[in-house]
């Protein structure tokens, strides 16, 4: 992700923002939601979506965002298949105009004790459902967590995420869920790079400093002094011939 | 290397973000305008006759003089904000001032007419009670301070303390009062709520307690509210409850009981519920008081009496009668009483304190303003005039802080608005047209009926142009003949237009309402010159209240007026009202407001206009149903369509939750996303969006390598501001979030650690500054962040948060500031294409005009070929304070509390407000007057030279002719 051409890198050789996107796998949804909970290590976290004619929210299991404890643990998502019914109105609801809705509860990335990490109400997130039915169903789910691991947002986007009313084959299309899900954490900011510039201080410095501690003026142009006092003795002495010759010549 | 990048650096500086004026441009294009507050003590000098002196204290813990002439401030001294520079006290005995500052923290002594320090002396602990000048054989040499639990004397003269004795029982006694009446002793008085008076009586050469006795008087509760001393050493005590006056004399030997006087026996009735009040007079703090005084007994009703031999007799009943105050000059001492005369003026009226006999001539007529408040306070300066009777001018000060000063017969010298001390926002709005102007914007807005009539339109509107224009050529013609000083362009809200670059504007600004009942006031000011238009005290608003202002119809749709709505929401309860009106002359219009019966958590103005170009109004009520301002049909209809487009997000701080809401055709409402930082950890400090008057000209920034970096221009980003509930130093931090607010997406979130607040921010274009504390290197650090969408744009032509599937590049970088921050503002122009700077008011008073330029996350470390050629500036840490770049010079503005910035009519320049305890106006250029012509533009060179090349042209033309013919001839 965070797609910065190398260039661009060479020029600004400032921080550059990046994202801390840890992606998981791109699951094919053909696992069953249930026997997810068997994980020793992670703990999971159910995905429920809703998607109504009516637009009056109705959440429903759409999957598990599996969770591993700790920072440097990857995050998956396993989930079922759309059903026929619910294809159908998907595309019933795209048509209306309707929204999508995922939401997932409220936790902690970050605590041990499954007690602690629960907190009160979900976090929800949007897109026009014409756009999930016309990227083929093609989402990137991002869950954010604050300083100390809590999950303070989830955003969803589709790829390509306009709509234009492109005509989309059901049974193909809208069956498999190809989710990109990534936990996004927030960056530390950069405090003012004094180190850095010191030492590009000093450098110039000690550039700076070195013709400062040169020779005096004889001992820098010895050479050429010394050069010209032996030309000028050559020509004083060998003058009056000298002349003559140039005459001659 | 190092040399070029030093000159690099030296011509990048050269190249100028000077923002200097010329020494000739002083006050040209910018005004000052200082404040005292709100008046708590006011006393006029009256050691020399012809003094101008008038000193004042005030609940902004300011201590000035005026110039009772002008109303100009001769100095002012600006304490520090809060408890700790509030003045308690304010004395004044000849050229010197004695002033206790911070609940008796330091005593002050100020040289009038300077302003200079005389002396300074840092008092005990313990909270203030009173504060008296000590007089001995007609001369005053010291000032006692009453403590809680101590007396201390002190010098007039240095400051030196004389002695300092602790109050006996001060753990049960409330001491309250001192009082001398100039003949070695100093007396202490104190109450035991609801039992008795303790009397305690100094030495006032070694601080010996003399006596101490306590009286019964079970139904007091405070001696300030209710006691005076009066005469030789009687202390008159009011109860409301039995309505009778107590006197007690304090020197007397026998001290054990007060007597009761019963108001009825006076012929005097008290108004139910009230607090009387007593006020009396010591004219010079060595001799005792008079023994006339005042009682009030009603709001209304005051009287004056006169205690003889222990008995108190009626001289004058002053029913009904605002307010009163005791004035001496020389050996005489008056009485100033305002009364009502009728519906929009009082009368005030001297009289002789010890006769209560009214005196010939000396009445002021004060007309009260319609639009403002009732008089609140009467400060009286009194004088001898030549005939040996008593002349006087009267400082009135009302409800909505207008200081008025008066003489006879009712002239008002000066006025001050001192409510403009405490504006807390504003809005520019532009003039209207001229009329002859209007009339031809008019012909376009109305409707097309044929074409004859249309010609006919035309050519009488322009008409009507060539007679304006020549009458103002013979307005020009006849001035010019005038003297200079009698051409005054006098600013009236008659005279009010648009000038031709549209540099004049009108401000509108709100004042807060809070402490001691104060109402908010509307006020309209003129940008050019600063004078007051048009000024509307709002009575009805509860104290504590909240404004937002907002601009639904600017000055553009004539014949329709121009429309602003003052949205006031009650802290407390959240409750909402609308205060609609014309923001060129002020006055309240009559279009029907909604009632908004339920707490307004949100407001939004949307670009929609209903049929008569008012932009649309939306109010979302803590039900999340919404009420439309205006709501007529034809804007109902409009928000039916446009409904599924129309977003909104609310902001719970004390929950930490963000939630974005959709509406939906019926006005009601969808939750749709929600975001919740827990409170926990972090709680929101900030949350601001972009001004919807912003522009963008450039969509993207030129590399050094002719590529182009494509600005990531969401406009409906929010930037969230988050300090740490851990104030430790190791782990407190700063978060920023940066949220999409129509999908709720987090586009950014970043944090800096080791940082708290307090964090100024400006979120503007595609980039946020903000200012925090780093509590490790205990320095103030700028940080910024840009957003990029990086080489290429997803989609240019229109703007979608539905529709922006990659996540933006997002740079940051951050230095160092050498100085606290008041406030921080970016400059704005009608089109953008002007260089943006920040504007960044510095405690110091100075506004600082710092170029964006030098807050760029792509500040290379080591400047390459390319980043030269972008004009990048090398990184350095440190960002420095150059005098020049203050475009205030020497005008600093005091306690700076917002800077507002509107754009003018020509793209060069950005107008700019700085308010405060002073409100500054000024013009800055961010890239120059490039689209202005200089002062000094040599006009007659340039058409010199283009005459000559005329002329040149034909006379070559002719010769070239002449030429060919004799070719031709040949």
């Amino acid at each position: 992700m965070a797609p910065l051409s190398s260039s661009f890198i060479a020029i600004i050789s400032i921080s550059i923002v990046g994202f801390y996107m840890q992606f998981g796998d791109c699951n094919n949804g053909r696992r069953v939601v249930d026997n997810v909970e068997s994980d020793i290590t992670g703990f999971s976290v159910p995905l429920e979506h809703s998607f109504e004619v009516d637009d009056v929210p109705r959440f429903r299991a759409r999957g598990n965002i599996q969770l591993k404890a700790g920072r440097e643990n990857g995050v998956f998502l396993s989930q079922a298949l759309l059903s026929e019914k619910d294809r159908s109105l998907l595309k019933d609801v795209a048509a209306v105009d309707g929204l999508y809705r995922i939401r997932v509860p409220r936790v902690s990335l970050q605590s041990d004790r499954q007690t602690d990490r629960q907190l009160e109400g979900y976090l929800t997130a949007f897109i026009r459902a014409c756009s999930l039915v016309e990227s083929h169903l093609s989402d990137v789910i991002t869950l954010h967590t604050d300083v100390s691991g809590y999950l303070i947002g989830v955003s969803i986007v589709t790829v390509p995420s306009a709509c234009r009313g492109a005509e989309v084959e059901d049974e193909v299309d809208l069956e498999i869920f190809n989710t990109t899900i990534g936990v996004m954490a927030p960056v530390n900011a950069p405090a003012p790079e004094t180190a850095l510039y010191i030492e590009k201080m000093e450098q110039e410095m000690d550039k700076k400093g070195k013709p400062q501690e040169q020779k005096s003026f004889f001992a820098k142009y010895w050479y050429l002094i010394l050069g010209g006092a032996v030309f000028l003795m050559a020509t004083s002495s060998a003058q009056p011939p000298a002349g003559g010759a140039r005459e001659q010549s | 290397m190092a040399g070029q990048l030093a000159g690099f650096t030296v011509s990048l500086c050269l190249l100028g973000f000077t923002v200097a004026v010329f020494e000739d441009q002083v006050g040209k294009f910018d005004w000052r305008q200082q404040f005292v507050g709100e008046v708590q003590f006011a006393l006029f000098d009256t050691h020399s006759q012809a003094s101008k002196k008038l000193l004042v204290a005030t609940e902004k813990n300011i201590f000035a003089s005026l110039n009772s002439r002008t109303g100009e401030l001769f100095w002012r001294h600006v304490d520090k904000m809060g408890p700790e520079g509030h003045i308690d006290m304010l004395l004044m005995h000849g050229q010197d001032a004695v002033v206790v500052v911070g609940n008796g923290r330091l005593l002050r002594s100020w040289e009038t007419t300077v302003g200079g320090l005389n002396w300074e002396t840092v008092l005990d602990t313990g909270s203030f009670q009173s504060a008296a000048f000590i007089g001995l054989q007609d001369l005053v040499k010291y000032v006692a301070v009453l403590k809680k639990s101590a007396i201390s004397l002190h010098y007039l003269s240095n400051g030196h303390q004389k002695w300092v004795e602790n109050l006996p029982e001060s753990d049960t006694v409330q001491y309250q009062t001192v009082y001398s009446g100039g003949n070695g002793q100093v007396f202490v008085l104190g109450v035991v709520p609801n039992s008795h008076i303790v009397i305690v009586e100094y030495n006032i050469e070694d601080g010996e307690i003399m006596k101490q006795n306590s009286v019964a008087a079970p139904w007091m509760s405070s001696l300030k509210s209710s006691c005076v001393v009066v005469g030789i050493g009687v202390l008159l005590c009011v109860d409301p409850t039995t309505e009778s006056i107590y006197t007690l004399p304090l020197q007397s030997e026998e001290q054990t009981k007060m007597t009761p006087i019963l108001l009825q026996t006076l012929g005097l009735e008290m108004a139910s519920g009230f607090q009387p009040v007593l006020m009396s007079t010591q004219p010079h703090p060595a001799r005792p008081p008079l023994s006339e005084f005042f009682l009030q007994l009603g709001p209304d009703h005051h009287i004056l009496l006169q205690l003889k031999d222990g008995h108190i007799s009626a001289l004058r009943d002053f029913n009904p009668s605002y307010l009163v105050s005791f004035a001496t000059t020389g050996e005489k001492t008056v009485a100033a009483v305002m009364s009502p005369k009728n519906e929009t003026a009082c009368s005030i009226n001297l009289f002789s304190a010890d006769t209560g006999r009214r005196l010939l001539d000396t009445t002021i007529i004060y007309y009260m303003d319609p639009n403002g408040g009732k008089p609140t306070k009467l400060y009286v300066h009194a004088f001898l005039k030549k005939d040996d009777s008593v002349g006087y001018r009267v400082l009135v000060q009302t409800e909505d802080l207008v200081l008025n000063f008066l003489q006879q017969p009712g002239r008002v010298v000066w006025t001050r608005e001192e409510a403009l001390a405490d504006v807390v926002t504003m809005e520019m709005v532009d003039l209207p047209l001229t009329g002859t102007q209007a009339e031809l914007e008019g012909e376009f807005g109305k409707k097309a009926d044929g074409l004859l009539p249309m010609v006919l339109k035309r050519l009488s509107s322009q008409l009507i142009l060539l007679q304006a224009w020549l009458s103002h050529l013979w307005k020009l013609f006849y001035d010019a003949r005038k003297p200079r000083s009698h051409v005054k362009n006098e600013v009236t809200i008659e005279t009010l237009s648009r000038d031709e670059f549209n540099l004049q504007k009108m401000m509108v600004m709100v004042t807060a309402s809070g402490k001691n009942n104060l109402k908010p006031c509307l006020f309209g000011i003129d940008s050019k010159s600063g004078a007051v238009l048009w000024k509307k005290y709002l009575e009805n608003v509860q104290p504590n209240s909240v404004f937002k202002l907002m601009v639904q119809r600017t000055t553009a749709h004539f014949p329709h007026p121009p429309q602003c709505t003052l949205l006031i929401k009650d802290k407390d309860t959240g409750l909402g009202s609308l205060y609609v009106f014309n923001p060129i002359f002020g006055k309240k219009s009559h279009i029907s407001v909604p009632a908004l019966p339920r707490p307004v958590l949100q407001s939004l103005l949307l670009p929609l206009m209903d049929q008569d170009y008012a932009k649309v109004l939306l109010l979302i009520d803590d039900q999340y149903k919404v009420t439309a301002f205006p709501s007529t049909k034809n804007v109902l209809q409009q928000l039916q369509e446009m409904a599924s487009s129309i977003f909104f997000y609310l902001v719970d701080a004390s929950q930490g939750r963000l939630s974005g809401f959709r509406l939906r055709k019926d006005l009601s409402t969808e939750l749709i996303w929600e975001v919740v930082i827990p409170t926990e950890v972090q709680k929101i400090v900030g949350v601001k969006g972009k001004r919807a008057n912003e522009h963008v000209h450039s969509q993207g920034r030129v590399m050094g390598d002719r590529s182009v970096l494509y600005k990531y221009l969401n406009p409906n980003l929010l930037a969230v501001v988050t300090e740490s509930t851990d104030s430790h130093q190791e782990r407190s931090f700063v978060g920023i979030f940066l949220i999409d607010g129509v999908t709720g997406r987090i586009v950014h979130e970043a944090v800096q650690r080791k940082a708290r607040g307090p964090v100024h921010f400006v979120h503007s274009e595609n980039w946020v500054v903000y200012v925090y504390w780093n509590t490790k290197s205990r320095r103030n650090e700028f940080s910024v962040l840009e957003l990029f969408e990086g080489m290429e744009l997803y989609n240019s032509t229109v703007f979608s948060s539905l529709d922006r599937p990659h996540p933006p590049q997002v740079l940051q970088q951050s230095y160092i500031f050498p100085s606290h921050i008041s406030t921080l503002e970016a400059t704005l122009t009608e089109k953008g294409i002007t260089s943006r700077h920040l504007l960044v008011g510095l405690p110091s008073g100075a506004i600082m005009s710092l170029p964006k330029m030098f807050l760029d996350p792509r500040r290379p470390e080591v400047g390459s070929d390319q980043s030269r050629e972008e004009n990048l500036i090398p990184y350095s840490p440190e960002m420095m304070i150059r005098t020049e770049w203050f475009i205030n010079y020497n005008q600093t503005v005091s306690r700076v509390r917002g800077i507002y910035t509107a754009p003018s009519g020509l793209e060069s320049t950005c107008l700019v407000v700085a308010y405060g305890l002073d409100i500054y106006q000024t013009r800055v250029y961010p890239s120059k007057q490039f689209d202005v012509l200089k002062d000094d533009y040599d006009y007659v060179l340039i058409s010199s030279v283009l005459l000559g090349l005329f002329f040149a042209t034909m006379i070559s033309k002719r010769l070239a002719e002449v030429k060919l013919l004799n070719r031709a001839w040949r």
